[in-house]
């Protein structure tokens, strides 16, 4: 140590090391910084080796991307002339091809109004709700199903594909949605009768598999109605997803309820608010607008559940693609539809469950 | 009312419709009585449309031979047993994929829990890319790719994968070396079993004397000592009598060792990749629940990085761990009745599928199974209830 005095008029500072600065810097801090972590780095390294190109070559730079039959597929890599053969009924199921439009007129009807939700911008957004609960059910089961206005019967056993897919999973989600208020209501109930049979309820649906209860509503429906009625395979299947949805629903709401500080509910009953005016008008906003991102990731959870229903012999999504990989004409192309409908539920799930992710930052307002 | 009293003498009472008990009274009643006669409409429909059906009632074919061979069995079972028998051996399938899929799935969610926070990019990375794509991929999708596009493409037996000289993978399953245990080899488990007895009194003992007098003791090491060291100790003692049965291609088929069906091997797969990606956000969010000061405050107070980790940050994360996790259990063994679409002889497949096509008795049935996965799920969140609770903050 000299007696290096400072003064004001040094010389500029050195620049800090090469090491610890640009990318060099970067890899030693984050990549190697110790023995244990160079090892990890290498083996990650290795794992992306492995996995990364093989998949690449086989769906992009060898793949088929052009023909009609099979005999179009001749390289190594994977034959997308047989998504692009199948996408129609992928998508439509066994919908007759001149219905078609039906459901993509009803599939824009769904979007648009879903767009004027989800943009901050666009005013209205009650209205909007109340016509996707109320409204908009009762459009597409006339436009779905038609024997109404002109249009063609088209049988529920022809709906299929992703079509169906969405069916299940947004019926079964909004029809749950208030028995899953009444339930959680109900379990935060005071007369204990009430709260038994609601506990009950919830426990039950939430302590079996789905595809229990799917077997359940296949089978044990028919015996439940008056001799001679006869309940629609779909109609089955939509009545379990949506009591088992509606009990996972209240659990997330009983969360949201319970989140609403109690001055609230002592605030209300202050004014002389009835015990259904203080729900509907105090309570149940703040609580709902609080576990919108809970509902959203039970939605995602039923979206990828949906595909059960091809166990009780329904064609969705991936039960179109399981029957169209056991054509005979198309043998051998399984992998394919795999790594297709896994692409497009991934598509699906992850952009929801980002959205979700965005409304918890914005919802979550101050604490 | 108390103006009222003073003038009039008798209180003034409000209309019995506007007390508030009563009306709860009349409520509950009221709803009690809807669902009863719900449950009678529905009790009758039934049995007015079993009756046209000619459908039996009662649990009277749990005695009757079922008359159906099963792929898979861990107790014996033969076409002439009965339905009971059916039953349980079902059962026992499903409780083998659960308890297998439990353990490999913790192990691998806890290993992309903390790779996730690594302070490696790559590896962190990495994990994260696992996390997003498995999770949002449905658990049906993923069974169906492991069993028909990877399992069902493997080569014939003749032709089979070699692992380690004594593992084979192939078209029919996988094929495992089976220990066979010999007169003698007991002393092995005893001397594990003493073993383990006296671990749990040394770390009492240990425990005790660091409370009182502050001298720590290296348990951890001391215990896998003893629990390695005792057993090895015996089996050099006794002069290990155990061998391995290995499987042998013999004609167009392995012989002896055990086998896994492939139907197994994909679902146990399929379900501890598709839980370890939750399980693996159920770690991180637990680690990094417990705040960084308490690391700061662990190493103010003199202790290294690995006492900090052990006595400070894990028995703190553990407690947020627990319920979610118990929670992944309970998806796990709940989601392991999807081996029904890949014919796996579980539960649903065996029990509520070829048994219930077989009797016509879809109420009994379906009533069974349901309730085997409720005692299932009430037992298992009984357990972690209870371990929860030996865990929670005591608050002083």
């Amino acid at each position: 140590m000299t007696d290096a005095t400072p003064t004001m008029d040094q010389s500029s500072d050195l620049p800090p090391p090469a090491s610890t600065v640009g990318v060099v810097g970067w890899m030693l801090q984050n990549l190697f910084s110790t023995w244990y972590n160079t090892v990890l780095t290498v083996l990650g390294v290795w794992i992306v080796w492995v996995v990364v190109p093989p998949f690449v070559t086989w769906a992009f730079l060898e793949a088929n991307w052009t023909g009609t039959t099979r005999e179009a597929c001749t390289g190594e890599g994977a034959c997308w002339v047989f998504i692009k053969e199948w996408i129609g009924q992928f998508i439509y199921g066994r919908y007759p091809i001149e219905e078609r439009w039906r459901i993509n007129f009803g599939a824009v009807i769904l979007v648009l109004s879903v767009a004027t939700l989800v943009i901050p911008r666009f005013p209205y957004k009650l209205w909007t709700s109340v016509f996707l609960l109320l409204g908009y059910p009762i459009i597409a089961f006339f436009l779905f199903s038609g024997d109404a206005f002109g249009l063609e019967w088209v049988e529920t056993s022809a709906w299929g594909g992703l079509f169906l897919t969405l069916v299940i999973a947004v019926i079964g989600c909004v029809l749950a949605l208030p028995i899953g208020v009444v339930l959680a209501l109900g379990r935060r109930s005071d007369m204990p009768v009430v709260r038994a049979i609601c506990v009950a309820f919830i426990e039950l649906w939430r302590g079996v598999p789905l595809i229990t209860v799917l077997f359940m509503a296949s089978v044990m429906f028919p015996l439940f109605v008056p001799e001679g009625l006869t309940i629609d395979k779909l109609l089955r299947a939509l009545i379990g997803v949506m009591l088992f949805q509606a009990a996972y629903l209240a659990e997330v709401i009983r969360g949201g309820l319970q989140a609403i500080p109690r001055g609230q509910y002592e605030g209300a009953q202050a004014l002389g608010l009835n015990y259904s005016k203080m729900m509907v008008l105090i309570i149940l906003p703040q609580a709902l607008k609080l576990v919108i991102p809970g509902i959203v990731n039970s939605f995602i959870a039923l979206l990828k559940d949906t595909t059960l229903v091809l166990i009780i012999g329904l064609f969705d999504f991936l039960g179109m693609i399981q029957s169209a990989g056991t054509n005979p004409d198309w043998l051998g192309f399984a992998v394919e539809g795999y790594v297709f409908a896994a692409f497009v539920f991934w598509m699906m799930c992850f952009s929801i469950s980002r959205y979700s992710q965005h409304l918890e930052r914005k919802l979550h307002t101050g604490h | 009312m108390a103006v009222s009293s003073d003038v009039g003498g008798a209180p003034a009472r409000a209309s019995i419709w506007n007390d508030p008990r009563v009306r709860a009274v009349v409520f509950q009643v009221l709803v009690l009585g809807g669902i009863v006669l719900f449950g009678v409409y529905i009790v009758n429909n039934t049995l007015v449309n079993m009756e046209s059906r000619g459908i039996s009632s009662g649990f009277d074919f749990m005695g009757r031979t079922a008359g159906f061979d099963i792929g898979m069995t861990l107790i014996p079972y033969d076409e002439a047993s009965s339905y009971g028998r059916a039953f349980f051996v079902s059962l026992l399938n499903t409780l083998l994929v659960a308890a297998i899929g439990i353990v490999v799935t913790t192990i691998l969610g806890f290993v992309i829990g903390i790779a996730r926070l690594s302070s490696n990019w790559l590896v962190s990375k990495l994990a994260e890319v696992y996390i997003e794509i498995i999770r949002n991929i449905p658990l049906l999708l993923q069974i169906f790719f492991w069993y028909f596009a990877v399992l069902r493409t493997l080569p014939s037996p003749r032709q089979s994968i070699e692992l380690a000289g004594s593992f084979f993978l192939n078209l029919r399953g996988l094929f495992v070396p089976k220990p066979v245990l010999e007169p003698g080899f007991s002393a092995i488990p005893i001397a594990l079993l003493i073993g383990m007895v006296a671990v749990v009194f040394i770390a009492r003992w240990a425990k005790r004397r660091r409370e009182a007098t502050g001298q720590p003791f290296h348990t951890v090491v001391v215990s896998i000592g003893i629990l390695i060291g005792l057993p090895l100790l015996a089996g050099l003692v006794t002069g290990f009598t155990m061998s391995w049965d290995y499987p042998v291609l013999k004609g167009f088929n392995f012989r002896g060792g055990m086998t896994l069906i492939p139907e197994l091997v994909a679902l146990v797969i399929a379900l501890s990749i598709y839980t370890a990606a939750f399980i693996a956000e159920v770690v991180r969010s637990g680690i990094q629940a417990v705040s960084h000061g308490q690391t700061e405050a662990a190493g103010s107070l003199g202790l290294r990085p690995g006492p900090t980790l052990r006595l400070v940050i894990i028995p703190q994360a553990l407690r947020v761990i627990i319920p979610p996790l118990t929670n992944q259990y309970l998806n796990l063994t709940k989601n392991s009745s999807l081996a029904a679409a890949i014919a796996y002889p579980d539960l649903v497949l065996v029990f509520a599928g070829t048994a219930l096509m077989q009797t016509g008795q879809a109420v009994e049935i379906i009533a069974i199974t349901m309730a085997v996965y409720l005692t299932i799920s009430l037992v298992i969140s009984a357990v972690m209830n209870w371990y929860n609770n030996k865990m929670a903050l005591v608050e002083r």
